[in-house]
């Protein structure tokens, strides 16, 4: 139990993806300009995390390592990402189109976003379990959406301050993600070890 | 359009990392040093330039509606091939760049110039380009690599540089560093352009 805690605690704060391994720069520049679109992208990339990291460790134990081909790892992890994607928004379309409203957007945007292929990676490097894998996916997601919504509410102040003219648009947003990740330095010492 | 604007494109009017801002998780989480930089572009140029050869050379025989499917395979083929060989030559570096090598299977650019520039192009155009792209991808790491071994070692290939009084900025070698760090030389170059178009 306190091990699950320290995962969670790990993934969303310590080391948060965006701020420490960098991965999902790309959503976390493009959408973090309003706070509606970076909250419902937030709940597709939790939602998806948390389901790819259960099918990716299904598919890495269960058929890759069982039949001794881990060399195909980055092939069938790649190709499992995007289908399930594929798949969560055709269901999400026919069976709860509110849903679809709030989240069918981004959901395409996920595939190509690093930090799914990422979970996966680090979920096979530290070994984690099954129901480890699933909260790290949970957890990670939700850390996601954290700093995405802290962005974007700067974001929106920043749009009245005056920035120099070399500054605008994406310099100016990665100094304030430094400045973040600097401000999430200050969890690290919640866990040590 | 000839050879030599095809070539050059990546290096500085379309540079990938600094100026399409894409591949930004291996230009901010390996750039800490020039070396590292010098790996990862190396590994990149590798998978670009395969890919987009393969992409343009059967670009005619995939469906379009499972083009980005097809893409994606070629492209973790290639990265599996560059991982392995990596393990294997020189195991230190492989370490260093750690998940990261794995992670250019998700690079935008690489995605991005077989659909943009490989699909619709001839094979030999095609691997003109990704050798652009890929070495503007380079110097772009290399660069922001200098700026944060000096600043954060004071060091630069591993040497020293032997400033006096100089007490490495640890800051740099951390995350925060590589976003200060990307965010001021982005402006720069804006900077560039800017003085660039008052003059005309």
């Amino acid at each position: 139990m306190k091990e699950i805690f320290l995962i969670f605690i790990g993934a969303v704060l310590v080391n948060n993806f965006v701020l420490s391994y960098f991965l999902g720069i790309c959503p976390f520049l493009g959408v973090s300009n309003r706070l509606e679109s970076s909250l419902g992208m937030g709940m597709a990339v939790t939602f998806v995390m948390s389901l790819a990291a259960a099918i990716t460790w299904l598919f890495y134990y269960l058929i890759l390592v069982r039949f001794h081909i881990e060399f195909l790892e980055y092939v069938v992890f790649i190709l499992v990402i995007a289908s399930l994607v594929q798949i969560v928004e055709m269901f999400i379309k026919k069976y709860s189109p509110p849903l679809y409203q709030a989240l069918g957007i981004y959901l395409p945007l996920i595939t190509t976003n690093c930090a799914i292929l990422g979970l996966a990676l680090f979920m096979v490097l530290r070994q984690y379990n099954f129901v480890q894998s699933v909260i790290f996916g949970f957890a990670t997601g939700l850390g996601f959406m954290l700093v995405l919504v802290a962005m974007a509410g700067i974001r929106e102040e920043m749009d009245f301050s005056d920035i120099p003219a070399a500054f605008k648009g994406a310099p100016i947003v990665l100094i304030t993600a430094g400045i973040l990740a600097l401000a999430f330095m200050g969890f690290s010492g919640l866990i040590s070890g | 359009m000839s050879k030599k604007t095809i070539f050059l494109a990546g290096l500085w009017r379309e540079h990938p990392n600094l100026r399409q801002l894409l591949g930004m998780c291996p230009t901010l989480a390996i750039t800490t040093s020039v070396l590292n930089g010098f790996a990862m572009g190396t590994a990149v140029l590798f998978v670009l330039v395969f890919s987009s050869f393969m992409v343009a050379l059967i670009k005619r025989l995939i469906p379009h509606q499972v083009r980005i499917a097809v893409y994606t395979i070629i492209i973790a083929t290639f990265v599996t091939i560059a991982d392995i060989t990596l393990k294997a030559f020189s195991p230190q570096i492989s370490r260093a760049l750690g998940p990261y090598v794995p992670l250019i299977v998700v690079n935008c650019i690489i995605l991005g110039r077989a659909e943009a520039f490989a699909s619709r192009n001839s094979v030999g155009n095609s691997v003109l380009d990704a050798l652009g792209m890929s070495l503007g991808f380079m110097w772009g790491l290399m660069a922001i690599g200098a700026v944060r071994e000096i600043l954060g070692r004071g060091t630069i290939f591993g040497f020293r540089l032997g400033i006096i009084h100089f007490r490495p900025w640890i800051i740099m070698l951390l995350p925060a560093g590589a976003f200060f760090v990307l965010g001021f030389v982005i402006a720069f170059m804006n900077f560039l352009d800017r003085q660039k178009r008052l003059k005309t």
